[in-house]
């Protein structure tokens, strides 16, 4: 639909060029799910608090609730789909798996990206820092502690 | 929930952002790093008609030191502020108080100058520009005039700065070779913004305190100088009893405002053991030292 | 223990689900599109109550992209109202509710008027026009104002806002306690709080008027409950109503209920033939997902001088909000307090009343551990100001009132059937690996600098699996029974057809793996294939820790019906006893020399391909049904307890979670990865419970804290790491011996964390009594006692 309150946008997104034409109140997590089909990327709050919505945007987290599609313009995004096709976070994956460090797995694919940043800027994290890494993202199910365990796992 | 409609405008120039505000005033939000106002538009809590982007503003980027002052851009994100070398160096409150502030997703996004320009009665940034005499600097197609922190801070989200009115920087005298700092808050969990917290900044001559600055934050509409207690303190050694002076004088002064969650007389005694804390360790520091 | 139950049946196997989960291709509701499909938002009542005078939608109705604006009316004709009864509960008050207000709104967030617009910003957008003419009404936001005379009433058709009463009686407790040597006494209050499941509620609709075909997509835990419903309240033929349950981003109970806006996205998708989503927000989850606690239990526990106790007696004021949950009803938190309240003690004298009210609020329902923590916690804690009274050891006074082996079967005090419980082994346990008197020494040492640590011991009864006569007499149209069907493919692999859905416990994993253990073959070789009322057969989904002990024992005798065609086809090609041949990875094996014959494939093949070469009364179906329902007793019960170590800062409030043990007995545990993840899980919502989750309202009854923000959930940092061990028990009602895991870490962690805060402060003379355990209630408490002296 042709609106003149729409932008055109070209970014890069887990290494494809993507141009859309994007309505401005548009955030950028629902344009991932909505438009790309990239439906890795969850939606639990809207304001910035639940974390589930966390991507990479120029190589910094992000929480794409808190973005609109069009500030994504020339960026370069990664969301899960990306960082799981790269395998760069296969490790972590795995480390979860085995320990079970999911259940529902709303929060996991946020949960992965931001720990694969923890383990970017500092490789071996103590228990007390992964904790802290991840205090905006929040799980309902595991208690954390599958998840601490599983990203020192990773970074031993 | 979905944000309402607005018109979405992203300036190429600071002149071009200062007519865009001009032009639409108070009918405009300026969207920084957006981690505030984002969760506000899309709980439809704000609904401007337009939105002027001003990331795209690279004058506002940038720590420099120059003229005696060091000077923070308004697009300075919070992680990069806690990064900065300069900052550590010559403005170590800044550093201390930076990891504070939410997570890192939100640290890595969110902007000073949109902190200071929000003026969250509870946000580390602005009791930061409180006690540490800091300037704001606002821009206008009218020019441009810095305000001090202690004017610029005027009630609950209300600040000196008018609608036209953009935050370009902020100015820091930095550190004395002699200045001492601490900043410390109480909240629930992790990155919460704080029930109670305490920046303080001052001057030491030996274990004696001068040009004492207590700003408290989340205990007022605005973040606040504790001036009775920074009295108490000012030109003694910091011992015991100045402390417990300097606290009952901070629980005479302070007035929080009743909040659903936590009642006036319990954020008194929050801000009362926090001030006691953090003087405690600070005595105990200078007699390190 | 039955031989055929081997590996992987008690392994540590993690789940297959999860890969797909990890690599961002889980499929949950909002990640479904359809042709046509529009988005529906609704108008929701802003007001705790409030008359509805007119409704003007004319204005909504030009919106940009807006198909549709509905009200009450619009959906009159396609969606009948209902009642939530309970014959079990016949006194019951059910006051009629429908999927949007019509003259009246009786909570906060009560739909009132819905659009459908091809966006969900259009739709809020229209929302935004509606018009309503609102004349606010006086609201009733607590018990005991709901309960005088005179106060406001919520339902006009109700001579009150008393919507139900009972008292539980067991000898008589108030001679006992007139009787007793020492009583203890105190008023705790819980307050209002939810389930928050990650992924918030959300529906798929779509509706071919020409088949009478609705097929839902809903992020909801019982399939086969919504199926019934839909089919009942729009009129429509049973077996064309689907409904599936995709991956579902977490549940505790918030998604096995009818909720009216769900109903509504149905009825919509039928008045329009188009496909119709729509997806909670944060904000609507927190006003309308069902609600739970927010009871004042009120108890008296007596002792005789040498510490046994003699009588109990207890009071606990509730609500329901403002309607009875549907279909389940909201009489069951209150009833589980009454049952459970002093459960693993030896207790004759036992008094339990209830009254549940009517409330401008949202409504109650059933959450994870429905009951069980306030139970346990109102327990724990008389039991810890019994022993100060009588000057005992609190962990004496529990082992000298334990029930014991010796002691079951018993029905209890509270009325609940107890086949055997194991209190004394568990503390035992407990103490092995907490060693308490080197914490009592630190405590003492970290007191001497001002720093308040304490211990918390929690001992809880877990009920779990219902029996399928709480609802089949209640009349609700609720599967507590379990079906599976078995087929295997001409591979040999398996797909398991089962009742029982996943929200990510490992339920499928732990199906999977009693599969795997009975038939012999390996775990990739069998898929689990559950969540979707037309693919799976009948049965109850996944609440009440029902999982394990209900679906894993219709698989295991599904799969030995399997078993038996196997070796009975195997016996007869080989010439053989079935009894002398065995099934092991996916071969058909002599069962004394382990010699290989032929694999399960090969039987397989000949099965489906070549059934002439068999006589035609063997035993040889390759799909096979089983069903089962537990009989014994209404619940499969398991116990434990927590042991929670805190440091209280008492500048601030602030509690510190240092370290938290559960030693949990849930008989054989197919999976304890699994297990021990549950109820690490568990713990963590009860210490949400415990420390920080409650809904605030104002005076006026404004929800205060309907968002992230405010309404404040465990986050990491602030967690501690939880031990788990088992002390295993296992039912004999069932032949896998599981017991239900999905309560127990809530149930205990509640009771845990408040006994440690007032174990810390002790010094102080506070006790509290009011949970959550807020800085505020904290320092308060100890004020006030400071006061005093």
């Amino acid at each position: 639909m042709l609106d003149d309150n729409n932008t055109r946008i070209a970014l890069t997104v887990n290494g494809e060029t993507v141009t859309a034409n994007v309505p401005a109140r548009l955030n950028l997590a629902d344009f991932f799910r909505h438009d790309l089909g990239l439906t890795g990327t969850h939606v639990g709050c809207e304001h910035g608090v639940c974390g589930a919505c966390t991507v990479l945007v120029d190589g910094k987290l992000a929480r794409s609730c808190l973005m609109l599609a069009v500030q994504s313009d020339g960026a370069r995004v990664e969301t899960i789909e990306g960082a799981d096709a790269s395998g760069r976070i296969t490790k972590l994956q795995q480390a979860f798996h085995r320990r079970n460090a999911l259940q529902c797995g709303f929060c996991t694919p946020a949960m992965l990206l931001t720990v694969g940043e923890l383990l970017r800027v500092n490789p071996k994290p103590s228990r007390d820092e992964v904790r802290d890494w991840i205090s905006g993202n929040l799980c309902r199910c595991t208690g954390y502690q599958a998840i601490v365990d599983a990203v020192m796992e990773v970074s031993a | 929930m979905k944000a309402p409609d607005f018109r979405y405008l992203k300036p190429k120039t600071l002149p071009e952002c200062l007519s865009l505000l001009a032009e639409h005033g108070d009918l405009a939000q300026v969207l920084a790093g957006g981690q505030s106002l984002m969760p506000l538009l899309n709980l439809r809590l704000a609904a401007p008609a337009v939105l002027i982007d001003i990331n795209g503003l690279s004058e506002l980027s940038g720590i420099r030191e120059a003229d005696g002052s060091i000077t923070i851009g308004a697009l300075e994100r919070h992680e990069e502020i806690a990064q900065s070398a300069i900052v550590r160096q010559r403005l170590p409150l800044l550093a201390d108080a930076a990891p504070h502030i939410a997570h890192i997703a939100i640290r890595a996004r969110g902007t000073i100058g949109g902190s200071v320009a929000l003026a969250d009665p509870a946000a580390e940034w602005p009791a930061c520009c409180l006690a540490l005499g800091a300037e704001i600097e606002l821009a206008s197609t009218r020019g441009r005039r810095r305000v001090a922190a202690a004017d610029y801070f005027q009630g609950l989200y209300t600040t000196a700065r008018q609608a036209d009115e953009l935050v370009a920087a902020i100015h820091f005298p930095p550190a004395a070779p002699n200045a001492v700092h601490a900043f410390r808050e109480i909240s629930r969990r992790r990155g919460d913004f704080a029930i109670a917290g305490l920046a303080l900044a001052a001057l030491r001559t030996g274990e004696t305190l001068h040009n004492v600055r207590l700003a408290f934050f989340g205990v007022s509409d605005r973040p606040i100088l504790a001036s009775n207690a920074m009295a108490a303190l000012e030109g003694r050694p910091l011992g015991a009893s100045m402390i417990e002076a300097a606290c009952k004088a901070l629980g005479a002064e302070l007035s929080p405002p009743e909040d659903p969650a936590y009642p006036a007389a319990y954020k008194r005694q929050v801000a009362t053991t926090l001030l006691a804390r953090i003087l405690g360790d600070l005595q105990a520091e200078l007699l390190d030292a | 223990m039955s031989t055929d139950l081997k590996e992987p049946i008690g392994a540590e196997v993690p789940r297959d689900r999860a890969k797909r989960l990890l690599a961002g291709r889980g499929r949950f509701v909002d990640d479904i599109s359809l042709p046509r499909m529009v988005h529906m938002a609704f108008l929701r009542s802003p007001y705790p109550h409030a008359r509805i005078r007119g409704i003007d939608t004319s204005a909504a109705a030009d919106m940009p992209g807006v198909v549709r604006v509905v009200t009450a009316a619009d959906l009159a004709d396609v969606v009948s109202t209902w009642r939530p009864l309970h014959n079990r509960f016949p006194t019951m008050a059910a006051p009629e509710q429908g999927v949007l207000a019509t003259d009246t709104a009786r909570f906060q967030g009560e739909a009132v008027a819905a659009v459908l617009a091809a966006t969900r910003a259009q739709a809020e957008d229209a929302c935004e026009a509606i018009v309503i003419d609102w004349q606010a009404l006086a609201q009733v936001g607590d018990v005991a104002t709901a309960l005088t005379p005179g106060a406001p009433r919520i339902h006009e058709e109700m001579s009150s806002n008393l919507a139900f009463e009972a008292e539980v009686v067991a000898g008589d407790a108030e001679a006992a306690l007139a009787n007793a040597d020492h009583v203890v006494e105190r008023t705790f209050r819980f307050h209002r709080h939810t389930g928050v499941s990650l992924e918030t509620r959300g529906i798929l609709a779509e509706y071919d008027p020409t088949e009478r075909r609705l097929t839902v997509y809903q992020s909801h835990q019982t399939p086969h409950q919504q199926q019934d419903l839909y089919a009942r309240l729009l009129g429509l033929p049973e077996h064309k109503v689907r409904v599936i349950c995709p991956d579902v981003g977490g549940a505790f109970g918030v998604k096995h209920h009818l909720y009216p806006d769900e109903l509504a996205a149905c009825a919509a998708a039928v008045l329009l033939g188009r496909p119709v989503k729509f997806i909670a927000d944060r904000v609507e989850s927190f006003m309308t997902d069902v609600h739970c606690r927010d009871h004042e239990v009120h108890a008296r526990m007596g002792f005789a001088a040498d510490g046994q106790i003699v009588g109990l007696a207890i009071e606990d004021r509730f609500n329901a909000g403002a309607y009875g949950q549907h279909p389940r009803s909201s009489v069951a938190e209150g009833n589980q307090i009454t049952r459970l309240t002093g459960a693993p003690y030896r207790l004759e004298n036992y008094a339990a009343k209830l009254k549940m009210a009517f409330l401008n609020r949202g409504i109650l329902g059933h959450i994870r551990a429905v009951g069980h923590p306030i139970a346990a916690a109102v327990s724990e804690a008389l039991i810890e100001l019994g022993a100060k009274e009588l000057g005992r050891d609190a962990l004496d006074l529990r082992r000298q009132n334990y029930l014991r082996d010796s002691d079951f079967p018993l029905t209890s005090a509270g009325g609940v059937a107890f086949e055997r419980l194991s209190f004394t082994q568990c503390l035992d346990k407990a103490l092995s690996l907490a060693d308490v008197g080197a914490f009592r020494q630190e405590q003492a040492a970290l007191r001497a600098k001002g720093i308040h640590r304490g211990i918390g011991f929690n001992t809880f009864v877990e009920l779990t699996a219902i029996g399928p006569e709480y609802y089949g007499e209640g009349g609700q149209h609720i599967s507590a029974q379990e079906t599976c069907l078995l087929r295997m493919e001409a591979s040999g692999q398996v797909r398991i057809h089962i009742g029982t859905t996943d929200q990510g416990q490992g339920i499928d994993t732990g199906i999977q793996q009693v599969v795997a253990g009975v038939l012999g073959i390996p775990l990739d070789d069998i898929e689990v294939i559950s969540g979707d009322s037309a693919l799976s057969p009948m049965g109850g989904g996944s609440w009440g820790s029902r999982g394990a002990a209900l679906g894993g024992e219709v698989a295991m005798r599904a799969a030995r019906t399997l078993r038996l065609n196997l070796l009975s086809m195997a016996g007869f090609l080989l010439q053989k006893s079935a009894d002398d041949l065995d099934l092991v990875d996916g071969i058909v094996v002599d069962r004394q020399h382990g010699t290989a014959h032929m694999s399960t494939a090969d039987l397989a093949k000949i099965g489906h391909f070549r059934p002439y070469t068999l006589p035609s009364d063997l035993p040889s179906d390759l799909t096979v049904t089983a069903r089962y329902a537990s009989r014994d007793r209404m619940f499969i019960a398991g116990n434990g307890i927590q042991v929670a170590i805190v440091e209280v800062d008492t500048g601030t409030g602030l509690v510190r979670p240092l370290r938290h043990l559960v030693v949990h007995d849930c008989g054989r545990v197919l999976n304890p990865l699994l297990v021990r993840e549950q109820i690490r899980g568990g713990v963590v919502q009860g210490l949400g419970s415990a420390l920080y989750e409650e809904f605030r309202y104002a005076e006026n009854g404004a929800l205060l804290n309907a968002s992230f923000a405010d309404y404040l959930v465990p986050m990491a940092a602030e967690m501690p790491d939880i031990e788990v061990a088992h002390v295993t028990t296992p039912t004999e009602t069932s032949e896998l011996g599981a017991k239900g895991a999905g309560e127990a870490g809530l149930a205990g962690a509640v009771g845990a964390i408040l006994n440690a805060v007032n174990d810390a402060i002790s010094p102080t003379g506070a006790f509290l009594t009011e949970v959550p355990l807020t800085p505020p209630r904290i320092l308060e408490a100890i004020n006030r006692v400071a006061q005093i002296e």
